[in-house]
């Protein structure tokens, strides 16, 4: 059967994407927001260091009579030192004079505060810098001037911090986005799972089981399965509306044939007269006729009904052979025909529709022994050829009168060297249809010694 | 043989009756499965035609009922459905053949043939004339220490002719019973048939003499 399907967007696939949008979008978040707290927070390590250090400095300045004199304590520097091998620098000024230390340490362009440090970045000699800056009165002969302290460090250290600080950062991100990935996939799987738990409970139903889905499906699939068993429902009643009108119609076309049949073969027995009886005769092959084509066409459909709907099973074919050859032997028998199974392998199977295989073969030896004379033989085969088994029905029948497989298997074509022979014209369309139907093909061909040889061959069953 | 066919249709059954009877065999006639249980509990039968749709029942419940009671006598199913999908079920139920409707009474006879011979295996119907002894299941003919096998349409030929031994049967009763009605012979064909049994019986006591202008008998020697 062929599956046409409408491709659409999966959900799942859709879902996913969005999931990881949302992933990246928070893995992006997650490491700007952790890189400025540990930059920041980095930062104000440092400036409280450097602000003691400055502070340190500037509660050293001693006013007296003639200037400012500074004991600088080493152990600020050793307190910033301990940081790294940064470089530091200090500027003591009084006003814009510089007291002591590296006067080309810019001074800070805002007022200060006194003792509270007050940071900012700098360039001193090319070296990006870190200044704090603090301002102190100190009483020089009597009067307060304002002393300003001011300590730089290189920011080296900092730097390398903040590097491994961002380099930890984006690992965070990166882990947390394949956290994420892992996540979405899961979510993705478990949203879709009803579905496709639901696609498989229907999927592995036999094409006869119409009953409605009974399974818990979530709220948002309610409609859903309603709506398709719904429809099953209305399947299955107009199939089997179908099939008790087949059998209905089979019945009531068949019995009165049957009847009809039945007295003009008491009227045959009844009559001398040899022109009464061929009459009788062509009355009789009348009857047949049509109840052959009312069945032909019925089982025709019912072939053609069944190729869409395959219910396969496990066949050896050997057996079916067997016992379809047997239950032909008394039609065989009565027109003094010898039919035979040919030996064969007792294991070629076939994953196939027992039905349409059935139709098929009866009709190839239906057709065999309708057409073959008296004393004639009829052999049916099974053997193995390349993947495929081979159903053999050879007759030492009429021919095909030069017909070919193409023509004969058309509906309602039948030879030209049959008018005697009743017949449908249907019974080869439907050994090709189900050909067709289990991924077979059927030939038909004369032999050279005369009669017919016909063979379908479907595929065996994959070990 | 005596049948019982269990049929609801009154048309069909009384010519299917005529039409058994006309062979030699007697047919009672059930319309309804409650009628055939009745049939059946007062009489004993060889065989029994077993219609599908019947007013009271469906036939298969019948047949099932039927093995299931271990009764062993051997239904025929007389089908009006499409043979593709009735016919596993069928024997499934335990019917040891089926016709589809409308059937032929010679190919009708042939599988009441083979059913017979398949659950008796050996004929307690054989009948004797002269110093032949003929096995229709076994569709065998013995003289003198001697079995001979038949081929079907001698073999029907033979059992047609022992039956009424010194009877003259026409070519045209002959043909009647070994051909199918639906088959374009002419009368004439029996002719060949008659050739082959007598060499078949040669050299026993008995012998087929042609009777000129009306038929054939069988006779002793």
């Amino acid at each position: 059967m062929k599956r046409v399907v409408n491709q659409s967007i999966s959900i799942r696939r859709r879902l996913l994407l969005q999931l990881l949008f949302v992933a990246i979008l928070l893995s992006g978040l997650l490491y700007l927001s952790v890189r400025t707290v540990a930059d920041s927070a980095v930062e104000r390590t440092q400036d409280s260091i450097l602000g003691a250090a400055t502070i340190a400095i500037a509660e050293e300045l001693r006013g007296g009579e003639e200037g400012v004199a500074v004991d600088i304590p080493y152990t600020a520097f050793s307190m910033l030192g301990s940081i790294g091998q940064d470089r530091v620098f200090y500027r003591i000024t009084i006003g814009d004079e510089t007291v002591t230390g590296y006067d080309e340490l810019a001074l800070p362009t805002e007022p200060l505060n006194g003792l509270t440090p007050l940071f900012y970045d700098d360039a001193y000699r090319g070296l990006l810098v870190r200044a704090a800056a603090v301002e102190r009165s100190v009483l020089v002969n009597g009067k307060a001037l304002p002393v300003r302290v001011i300590v730089a460090q290189t920011r080296t250290s900092q730097q390398t911090i903040v590097a491994s600080l961002a380099e930890r950062a984006a690992l965070l991100g990166i882990g947390f986005f394949v956290i994420a990935v892992g996540l979405s996939l899961l979510t993705a799987r478990l949203v879709v799972k009803p579905v496709s738990s639901l696609v498989e409970a229907v999927g592995r139903r036999g094409p006869q089981d119409l009953r409605p889905v009974q399974r818990p499906v979530p709220r948002e699939l309610v409609p859903l399965v309603t709506a398709l068993n719904g429809f099953m429902s209305r399947l299955s009643v107009a199939l089997s509306r179908t099939e008790t009108f087949i059998a209905e119609a089979a019945h009531h076309i068949r019995t009165p044939l049957a009847t009809l049949r039945a007295q003009a073969e008491i009227a045959l027995r009844q009559t001398e007269n040899e022109e009464a009886r061929q009459t009788i005769r062509s009355m009789i092959r009348s009857v047949d006729t049509s109840a052959r084509s009312a069945g032909q066409m019925l089982e025709h459909a019912a072939v053609v009904f069944r190729s869409d709907q395959r219910s396969d099973e496990q066949i050896d074919l050997s057996l079916l052979v067997e016992d379809i050859t047997e239950s032909y032997e008394p039609s065989a028998e009565m027109k003094g025909v010898r039919l035979v199974c040919l030996p064969h392998a007792h294991d070629i199977t076939v994953d196939a529709d027992r039905i349409l295989l059935e139709a098929a073969l009866r009709n190839l030896i239906d057709n065999a022994i309708k057409y073959t004379p008296k004393d004639g033989l009829v052999e049916v085969s099974v053997i193995s050829a390349e993947g495929f088994a081979r159903l053999e029905v050879k007759d030492s029948g009429r021919g095909l009168f030069g017909a070919q497989a193409a023509q004969l298997t058309g509906r309602f074509q039948r030879g030209a060297n049959v008018e005697d022979v009743v017949g449908s014209g249907l019974g080869l369309t439907i050994v090709k249809e189900v050909a067709r139907s289990l991924n077979g093909r059927f030939e038909i061909v004369e032999r050279e010694e005369g009669g017919t040889c016909a063979a379908l061959y479907v595929p065996l069953r994959s070990r | 043989m005596r049948f019982l066919l269990v049929e609801d249709n009154s048309d069909l059954a009384l010519s299917v009756q005529k039409r058994l009877s006309l062979d030699g065999h007697g047919v009672d006639w059930a319309a309804s499965l409650a009628d055939a249980e009745d049939h059946l509990a007062a009489a004993s039968y060889d065989l029994i035609l077993l219609d599908i749709m019947l007013p009271d029942g469906d036939g298969r419940d019948f047949l099932a009922s039927h093995r299931r009671a271990q009764r062993d006598t051997p239904v025929i199913v007389m089908t009006a459905r499409s043979a593709v999908s009735d016919r596993v079920a069928l024997l499934d139920t335990g019917a040891d053949d089926y016709v589809t409707k409308p059937f032929d009474f010679e190919e009708l006879e042939a599988r009441v043939r083979a059913v017979l011979r398949r659950r008796s295996g050996v004929s307690q119907t054989r009948m004797t004339f002269a110093d032949l002894t003929f096995d229709p299941l076994g569709a065998t003919v013995s003289f003198a220490h001697e079995t001979r096998e038949l081929r079907s349409r001698e073999l029907r030929l033979f059992e047609v002719l022992i039956s009424a031994p010194d009877r003259i049967f026409s070519k045209g009763q002959l043909c009647d019973r070994l051909f199918s009605a639906s088959e374009a012979v002419t009368d004439n064909a029996i002719e060949v048939y008659v050739g082959r049994l007598r060499k078949k019986i040669e050299g026993s006591g008995a012998r087929i003499e042609t009777v000129r202008g009306v038929g054939y008998r069988l006779t002793a020697a």
